[in-house]
């Protein structure tokens, strides 16, 4: 939406009245209603990545046999992520603060499904020097050679968008380095016994989504778990006829048959596909302007979250869908865009809940599918009391089988206009089963993340 | 883990009559195994020493994003570990050659081990032996407290960056038969430079007072010597009888200081802690020389295996291998530092100095730069003099001593800054100074650093344990202290006091257009702060 359109808006609300904190919010997103929305370019190692080497980051295995550091196969040592957080929640237990990090996530890469990985970690914390800590502009020194001059330029780096700049994608510089596909643990793992999509109904059986079962299905002849004596007969029948042993009907003497032991007709155990509903699930985040910082990371943490669980509990055989909205809504291809994205610009929830409409309406999604919607949000929204976002909700609420909003606060604020006018429609206690709304405040750790998704898909 | 096999054996022992042929001199001995990625996965969080006690962190991934080596004291990846007998880590498929070269770098490191003093306190056993103890009485103590021992291995870690390792290291070097008596020690240990804050004149020529009197009375010395004192400072003897009285305490080495003090821990169903908190000191003050000579270590092996591996019969054919290596090894980065490079070259420019004769002081006094170019005095002594430096100093003297223009200008050195262009929003990278003096201290900057931690013993209020971080222009890492703070308080059983500097950063009050000049120096001012931790709650207090 263009910058005019938007300052239009903005005046008629104020002529409705608007408190003057959401304005300065919206008049904040209307500063920034042009920026793209880009996912920030990788990030450059410079022009001297030994720059900020330590002298101590050297060391014989490298330098002399070229033996890289190896990266430890947590899966070797624990049996499962749940020994590493029941030592956490142990701790919590006996009065000290908790140590493990489970989300640390790691940068979703282009494209490719599958990646979303999450390795568990921590830190040992003591006293020791900061060494970032140093005057604004000044980015430390180290050795060189050459035949420069003082004072003569060696090499330049542009330097990289931080928080202040129009909206930093949340991945950013998290995780740099790790190797997506080496051996770190699957978040999905460990939520895998907590979680099940709910309200899974049967439509269209195209796809199995769980793996096999297994059943006395499948026939074999010689050997087997148990006879089919019917088919066994029909065999021996077969074969006596062909060896003539069975001139007429009328003389009908089974005991002088002939069994070969091919005859005998078992039936085996073999897997069998089991065919199940299918699920699409729409990832829905707000990347307005106002979601700058820890709100948007929160989100995104929680979709991620989502995402990866999906992945690993049905094997990547839900369907996702990702879209962003400002004002207005956008689909994305792959999740990598949909989590980097940038923010700005003003903030339109139910644009991007029509999009969802529409593209279920367009293919008949609802048909064949168990539709799920997680939408993301700091809770501002433009459209003042849901007029136009709540009759779209209504319109998901008659086909998908789940809503979760989720609303993570600035701090500072409460009872946003979203949670606002979700409340006051009533929608959350009329149909608890098909929608449900989280709130945190934007400093949630972890573990509440994991919380809010239990809220949200129990 | 095996060993290597009995041709690569011999290649190495081929090695060690040559290097001691040229003069190193280390133990017969040594151990030599094929390491796999495997067994490197289970080394690495044990710092290659295979007998380490377990701990559940060693299996999880480690954020290591700030000061990673202030935190981690110890290389990870060491090729060769100062145990007796040394034992040296290889992949299974290095050529010869390379294991030649190897070889000669390892043996490197393992003369400076055993003859580097500041590795004097482990000459005298072996620590794979130490460590494997260390590691059963720890599973012992699993067995028995269960969880509680990794909270206490957690806490002790988290200060095992302050031992006293000077305090630990310097009584070796004590001569036995140099016997003082007490009153003797406190009147010039305490008296005269605590109490009476001396100047250091002043107190040179009470010293020599004093050896005036024991060259004239000899065993008579010290009576009439403290019958003086007596009319001089007639309240000496009042605080010599006060402070017999108290223990001396170490101030800076806080594990021990808990171990000793400590009443939490002098509680009987809390003794066992005392032995988990000892292991942890011990290992630590065992890995201090290394990140301490890491520059001279590096750069005397790498001076070695160049110098050995050109000399020896049994390569030929494979020079140009070598150089490839050796150079990617010991090249000088354009921007960065790398330990071998300047260690080696540092090595090689002091022989060549002493060869010449230019470590004298003969050649210090010349001021004509001239002649200072031309001197060459033949003293060929320059193998000496580095053997000598080996023995004797860690990074901090080696490049304070010996970076000086001569050498910077040699190799083309200079420091590289990095600063903002706020106009072109870019990172400017460029040389900043080819001063030799600012090389030094860059270099210096680099070096592990402890922040100075001391313990005041009178400060703390309700029994309260008080550090007191002395400032040396870098604050401490903030999200860290917290967790640290947690974990000291559970050991001494009261409330802790830690006394720090923090940065306050103030805008600057005329917007910089273009690179900062250098005149126009940091926004930044320092506050004294105080945090408590009472009951896991952190307070802090601006004083």
């Amino acid at each position: 939406m263009a910058k005019s359109d938007l300052q239009n808006r903005l005046t008629k609300l104020q002529q409705q009245g608007l408190d003057p904190e959401r304005e300065k919010r919206f008049r904040d997103e209307l500063e920034q209603a042009e920026a793209d929305h880009n996912p920030p370019a990788p990030a450059q190692p410079g022009p001297f990545p030994g720059f900020s080497r330590s002298i101590y980051s050297f060391q014989d295995q490298a330098v002399l046999q070229r033996q890289e550091r190896v990266p430890n196969p947590y899966t070797l040592h624990f049996k499962s992520l749940d020994d590493l957080l029941e030592r956490d929640r142990q701790r919590e237990e006996d009065g000290f603060p908790r140590k493990i990090k489970v989300g640390k996530l790691i940068k979703p890469g282009k494209g490719g499904k599958g990646k979303v990985v999450v390795v568990p970690s921590t830190e040992e914390e003591k006293l020791i020097h900061d060494p970032t800590v140093r005057p604004p502009g000044e980015g430390g020194s180290t050795g060189g050679t050459g035949s420069e001059e003082e004072g003569d330029i060696l090499g330049e780096q542009p330097v990289r968008d931080t928080g202040g700049e129009p909206g930093a994608g949340p991945g950013q510089g998290e995780g740099e380095g790790h190797d997506l596909d080496a051996t770190a643990y699957e978040l999905g793992r460990a939520l895998t016994e907590k979680f099940q999509l709910p309200n899974l109904r049967e439509k269209g059986k195209k796809r199995s989504f769980t793996r096999y079962t297994y059943d006395l299905t499948d026939r074999n002849r010689g050997s087997g778990q148990v006879l089919d004596k019917k088919a066994t007969l029909r065999q021996i029948v077969e074969t006596n006829i062909a060896l003539g042993n069975l001139p007429s009907l009328e003389d009908l003497d089974p005991v002088r048959f002939l069994i070969a032991p091919k005859d005998k007709v078992y039936r085996v155990l073999s897997p069998e596909k089991d065919y199940e509903p299918q699920a699409l699930v729409f990832f829905v985040r707000d990347y307005s302007g106002s979601m700058a910082g820890k709100v948007t990371e929160l989100v995104v943490t929680q979709h991620v979250l989502i995402y990866s669980w999906l992945l690993f509990q049905y094997g990547g055989q839900v369907e996702s869908r990702f879209i962003l909205h400002d004002t207005e809504a956008k689909e994305v291809s792959d999740f990598y865009t949909y989590y980097n994205s940038r923010v700005a610009g003003g903030t339109e929830v139910a644009s991007a809940l029509k999009l969802v409409n529409e593209i279920v309406a367009k293919d008949h999604l609802d048909a064949d599918y168990n539709i799920y919607v997680f939408h993301g949000t700091d809770g501002d929204d433009w459209d003042t009391g849901g007029d136009k976002a709540l009759p779209e909700i209504m319109k998901i609420l008659s086909y998908a089988s789940r809503m979760g909003i989720t609303i993570a606060e600035h701090s500072g604020t409460q009872w946003t206009e979203v949670a606002r006018y979700m409340e006051n429609s009533g929608l959350l206690r009329d149909k608890p089963d098909l929608i449900r709304m989280d709130i945190m405040s934007e400093d949630a750790d972890e573990a509440r993340i994991i919380e809010g998704i239990k809220k949200l898909i129990s | 883990m095996e060993l290597i096999n009995q041709h690569t054996k011999e290649i190495m022992e081929g090695c060690k009559e040559r290097a001691r042929a040229a003069g190193l001199s280390f133990t017969d001995e040594s151990l030599e195994y094929i390491v796999t990625n495997r067994d490197l996965i289970e080394l690495s969080p044990k710092v290659m020493i295979p007998t380490l006690y377990d701990y559940w962190v060693h299996d999880v991934e480690v954020l290591r994003g700030k000061g990673e080596y202030e935190l981690y004291p110890h290389n990870p990846y060491e090729t060769v570990i100062n145990t007796r007998p040394p034992i040296s880590f290889y992949n299974d498929n290095n050529p010869d050659w390379l294991n030649v070269m190897i070889f000669y770098h390892v043996l490197g490191h393992i003369d400076f081990f055993q003859n580097n003093l500041y590795f004097r306190h482990t000459w005298e056993y072996d620590f794979t032996g130490q460590a494997l103890s260390d590691k059963r009485v720890i599973a012992k103590l699993r067995a028995e407290k269960g969880r509680w021992v990794d909270y206490i291995i957690e806490f002790a870690r988290s200060i095992d960056n302050l031992v006293g390792y000077h305090t630990e290291l310097s009584p070796l070097f004590a001569s036995p038969k140099q016997h003082t008596s007490s009153r003797l020690d406190y009147y010039f240990d305490v008296f005269l430079q605590v109490e009476k804050k001396l100047s250091v004149g002043d107190f040179l020529k009470e010293i020599n007072r004093y050896n005036d009197f024991v060259a004239r009375l000899g065993e008579e010395a010290e009576t009439s010597f403290f019958a003086q004192i007596e009319v001089k400072y007639p309240e000496f003897e009042a605080h010599f009888q006060k402070k017999t009285g108290v223990k001396h305490t170490e101030r800076r080495d806080l594990l021990r200081f808990l171990v000793e003090n400590s009443e939490f821990l002098a509680r009987e169903e809390n003794v066992w802690m005392k032995s988990i908190l000892e292991v942890i000191r011990m290992t630590s003050i065992f890995f201090q020389p290394q990140i301490r000579t890491k520059i001279m270590n590096e750069g005397w092996a790498s001076y070695w295996h160049e110098k050995l591996f050109l000399q020896d019969d049994r390569i030929k054919g494979h020079e140009v291998d070598f150089a490839r290596v050796h150079a990617g090894v010991t090249s000088m980065p354009r921007v960065g530092m790398n330990p071998y490079a300047l260690g080696m070259r540092l090595f090689w420019f002091l022989k060549e100095a002493a060869d010449a004769g230019r470590t004298t002081y003969d050649f210090h006094r010349l001021t004509d730069a001239q002649e200072r170019k031309n001197y060459d005095r033949g003293d060929g002594t320059g193998e000496d003099f580095i053997f000598q430096v080996r023995e004797n100093l860690c990074d901090y003297l080696f490049l304070k001593n010996f970076i000086d223009q001569d050498f910077t200008n040699k190799y083309n050195l200079f420091v590289t800054g990095k600063r903002l262009d706020q106009q072109r929003m870019v990172w400017q990278y460029y040389v900043k100074s080819r001063d030799a003096r600012q090389y030094r201290d860059m270099c210096l900057n680099t070096l592990y650093h402890p922040p100075n931690i001391e313990i005041d013993t009178e400060k703390g209020e309700e029994g309260a344990l008080y550090l007191i971080h002395h400032f040396e222009g870098k604050q401490l890492v903030q999200e860290y202290i917290a967790n640290t703070l947690v974990g000291i308080e559970y050991l001494w059983g009261k409330p802790v006091q830690l006394e720090t500097s923090e940065a306050v950063f103030s805008q600057p009050s005329h917007s910089h257009s273009g690179p900062r000049d250098e005149g126009a120096e940091p926004e930044i001012t320092w506050q004294r702060v105080v945090y408590t931790m009472k009951e896991k709650v952190l307070t802090r207090k601006t004083l």
